[in-house]
C-alpha cells in the first residue's frame, strides 16, 4: 500500500490541495447533496478572498434557495425581495461606487418574476455582477415550472412535461441581455465538473475586474441542477442536465470585450 | 447662509427641501400628480449641487426596491408617486419596515380605486396607517396642509425614520403637491456621509458582517421580533403624536380634520361661528401615531364630532375609537377627486351632529 497517505501527511500545509474559503462562514449549508449553489457559492468566497475585496463587497441574495446564502458569505449582504435584486444593487453601487456589488439569483427570481429589474439594469449598463443560476425549476417552493424549463421537462407544475402549447416557451435570458448595450461581459458557464469550475471562477475574476473598471454590467449565467428538483442523484442529474439542458442552453461566451 | 422664500407648488417644495435635506438619493416613476418632484430634481442636477444620487425607475415596483437598497446601506433616500403607484410600491415598504430600514416615502394621493382620477383625494388613510402591505407594520405618517409643511416635513420625517429605524411616509393630496405659496426654505445642508453600524457599507476587519433581511423562518423567533417591533409603535404613540388645534377653547363641536380638507375646515368654522355655532378644529398633524387621547379628553368638553374627509369616511374610525362611544362622531366627505366646500360642511355639521 505504497501509494496511501497517513492522516499525519495529509494535513502537511505542502499537502494541502483545497481548502475553505475564509470568506466562508462556519455554517453548515442548507443546500442539497449534490446541488451546484455550494460549489459556486465556495467559487464566488475564493475569488472574494483572492482579489482582496472581501471589505468592500456587498451581496444581494433573492428569493428561492439561495435567499439564505448570507448566513454562507463572510460579507455584508441584503436579502431582497422577490426578483428585485437588481434594483437593490443599482441603488448600492450608485450610492457606494467604489464598492463591488453582485447579485445572485435563481431562475424564477431573474427570469420570470424580476424581468424588468434585470433587462433595465443591464440595459443601464450598472457596474454591477449579476449571477444567473439556472436549474430550470423553482427549487424552494417544490419543484414547479420555472421559465427556463426546457420543452418536456417535466415539474410539478408540468407533470406531462412542458408542453409549449399550454406554457409557452423557456426563455433564454442570457441571450436576450448580450443584445443589451448596457452589459459588458455575458457568458454561460457551469460548476458541475472540475474544468468547468475553474472557467467559472476564472468569469468572475473577469467580471470583478471589469466592475472594477467601470465597464457595466456583467452577467454569468450558471446552468446548474437540481437533484430533489428533478427527482433524481446526483450523478443522474448531473448526466441529464449534459445530455438535456446543455444542448439547449450552451455553454460559452456571448459578449466579451475586445482587448 | 439665511432661510429663504420662494413661491412654488407643493411637489416642488419638497423637492427642492429634499435636496437641501442634505438626502442621498431620489428614486422616481413619473404618475399624476406629483411628477413635479422627479421634474424639479432632474432639472435641479442635485448630483452637482451636494452629489445627490436621482435615478428614473423602470417601475414603481423597481423604485421603492431601490430605496430598499439605498436604505440598507444607511443612506437618507426616498420615493415618491400618487396612489396607484404607491399601491405597487406595498410589497417594498413591508420589506422595509420588516428589515427596520429608515426612508421617505411620499403619497401624494388621488382619487380611486383603481386608475380612479388624478384630482385630490383622501382615500389612501387606511392604506398608508393600516400598514398598507402584509404583515403587522406601521409607517410613521405625517400630514402637511401647506406648501409650507411639504418641505417642513422632510427633515421631520427622516429625523423620525432614522430615529426608529422605520418607514414614514407623508399623506399629501393632489391639492396641496400642485398648489402654489409662499415657502421659506432652510439652508442647503451637506450629506452626512456617516456609517450606520447597522448598515452594509463593507464588512471591515472590526466588526461583524452586517446582513439586511426580514427573514426568519423560525416562528418564535418570528413572534419576538414582531413583538419588538410593536413595541417601537407604541414608543412612537407616546412620543411622536403630533396635531394642531383652532378654535378649541369655547368649543361646544369638533370638526376632525388633515391636510387639504382642515383647510377647508378652517373656513367652515369661520362660518359657522358668524352664525353663533361655536365649533372648533383639531388637525392631526401625525396620522401614525394618531392623536387619539386628545381627542378623547375635547370629547369630555364638546357635544359632538364630524369628521371631514375627501374618501367614504376612514379617519372617522380612528376618531370613534379615540372618543370610544363618549359622544355622537359621524362623518361628512367628498370622493373622486371633489374636494368638500366649507359651505357643505356647516351644512353637514348642522344636519348630523347639531340638529341630531
Amino acid at each position: 500500500m505504497a501509494d496511501t497517505i497517513s492522516t499525519k501527511q495529509i494535513i502537511k500545509p505542502e499537502n494541502l490541495v483545497h481548502k475553505k474559503s475564509a470568506v466562508m462562514t462556519d455554517t453548515t449549508m442548507h443546500y442539497c447533496p449534490g446541488c451546484g449553489h455550494g460549489t459556486t457559492h465556495q467559487i464566488l468566497a475564493e475569488v472574494i478572498e483572492e482579489l482582496g475585496i472581501q471589505e468592500n463587497t456587498i451581496g444581494i441574495t433573492p428569493v428561492g434557495c439561495s435567499v439564505f446564502m448570507y448566513n454562507y458569505l463572510n460579507i455584508d449582504m441584503q436579502e431582497a425581495a422577490h426578483g428585485r435584486a437588481p434594483a437593490l444593487a443599482t441603488a448600492i453601487k450608485r450610492l457606494m461606487p467604489d464598492k463591488y456589488v453582485f447579485t445572485y439569483q435563481g431562475d424564477g427570481d431573474l427570469a420570470a418574476i424580476g424581468t424588468a429589474e434585470t433587462i433595465h439594469s443591464c440595459n443601464r449598463g450598472e457596474n454591477i455582477l449579476i449571477i444567473f443560476i439556472n436549474n430550470g425549476i423553482y427549487g424552494m417552493t417544490g419543484g414547479q415550472m420555472a421559465p427556463t424549463t426546457i420543452v418536456g421537462m417535466k415539474s410539478s407544475t408540468t407533470p406531462y412535461g412542458r408542453d409549449v402549447s399550454l406554457m409557452g416557451n423557456p426563455l433564454k435570458m442570457t441571450d436576450i441581455v448580450a443584445t443589451l448595450p448596457g452589459t459588458y461581459y455575458v457568458t454561460r458557464q457551469s460548476v458541475h465538473k472540475p474544468g468547468n469550475v475553474r472557467k467559472m471562477k476564472k468569469a468572475i475574476h473577469k467580471a470583478f475586474e471589469y466592475q472594477k473598471k467601470k465597464k457595466g454590467t456583467c452577467f454569468i449565467e450558471v446552468v446548474s441542477n437540481c437533484p430533489s428538483g428533478w427527482r433524481m442523484t446526483p450523478v443522474e442529474s448531473n448526466k441529464w442536465m449534459e445530455e438535456n439542458m446543455l444542448p439547449f442552453y450552451p455553454l460559452g461566451d456571448f459578449k466579451v470585450p475586445e482587448e | 447662509m439665511e432661510k429663504e422664500l420662494r413661491l412654488m407648488k407643493g411637489n416642488e417644495a419638497f423637492a427642492e427641501a429634499v435636496i437641501r435635506a442634505g438626502t442621498d438619493a431620489y428614486f422616481g416613476y413619473p404618475i399624476t400628480p406629483q411628477s413635479e418632484v422627479l421634474e424639479y430634481l432632474t432639472a435641479e442636477k442635485p448630483h452637482e449641487r451636494t452629489g445627490m444620487v436621482v435615478l428614473q425607475a423602470e417601475s414603481e415596483v423597481a423604485a421603492i426596491n431601490m430605496v430598499y437598497g439605498g436604505a440598507g446601506c444607511g443612506k437618507k433616500v426616498l420615493t415618491s408617486s400618487s396612489s396607484p403607484g404607491i399601491s405597487l410600491k406595498q410589497e417594498g415598504i413591508s420589506y422595509i419596515a420588516g428589515a427596520e430600514l429608515p426612508c421617505l416615502i411620499l403619497n401624494v394621493v388621488r382619487g380611486g380605486p383603481g386608475l380612479g382620477t388624478i384630482q385630490p383625494s383622501q382615500s389612501d388613510y387606511f392604506q398608508a396607517t393600516k400598514g398598507g402591505g402584509h404583515g403587522d407594520y406601521k409607517l410613521i405618517v405625517l400630514a402637511p396642509s401647506s406648501v409650507q409643511e411639504m418641505a417642513d416635513f422632510v427633515e421631520l420625517a427622516f429625523e423620525l425614520a432614522f430615529k426608529y429605524r422605520n418607514p414614514a411616509m407623508i399623506l399629501s393630496d393632489g391639492a396641496i403637491g400642485q398648489m402654489m405659496e409662499k415657502v421659506w426654505f432652510n439652508p442647503q445642508k451637506k450629506r452626512s456621509g456617516e456609517l450606520q453600524p447597522w448598515a452594509t457599507t463593507g464588512k471591515t476587519a472590526d466588526r461583524e458582517r452586517n446582513i439586511i433581511t426580514s427573514l426568519d423562518l423560525d416562528p418564535h423567533r418570528q413572534e419576538q421580533f414582531n413583538l419588538k417591533l410593536q413595541k417601537k409603535y407604541r414608543e412612537m404613540k407616546e412620543k411622536e403624536v403630533r396635531y394642531e388645534t383652532f378654535q378649541c377653547d369655547d368649543a361646544e363641536y369638533l370638526l376632525v380634520a388633515y391636510g387639504t380638507s382642515s383647510r377647508v375646515s378652517q373656513k367652515a368654522i369661520q362660518m359657522g361661528r358668524e352664525e353663533g355655532i361655536k365649533v372648533g378644529l383639531l388637525r392631526p398633524i401625525t396620522l401614525f401615531p394618531f392623536p387619539s387621547k386628545e381627542i378623547n379628553e375635547l370629547a369630555d368638553q364638546v357635544k359632538g364630532i364630524l369628521t371631514v374627509e375627501m374618501s367614504a369616511g376612514q379617519m372617522v374610525e380612528d376618531v370613534k375609537l379615540a372618543v370610544n362611544g363618549k359622544i355622537p362622531v359621524e362623518h361628512f366627505g367628498r370622493m373622486g377627486g371633489i374636494i368638500p366646500t366649507p359651505e357643505e360642511v356647516v351644512e353637514n355639521l348642522k344636519a348630523k351632529i347639531i340638529g341630531g
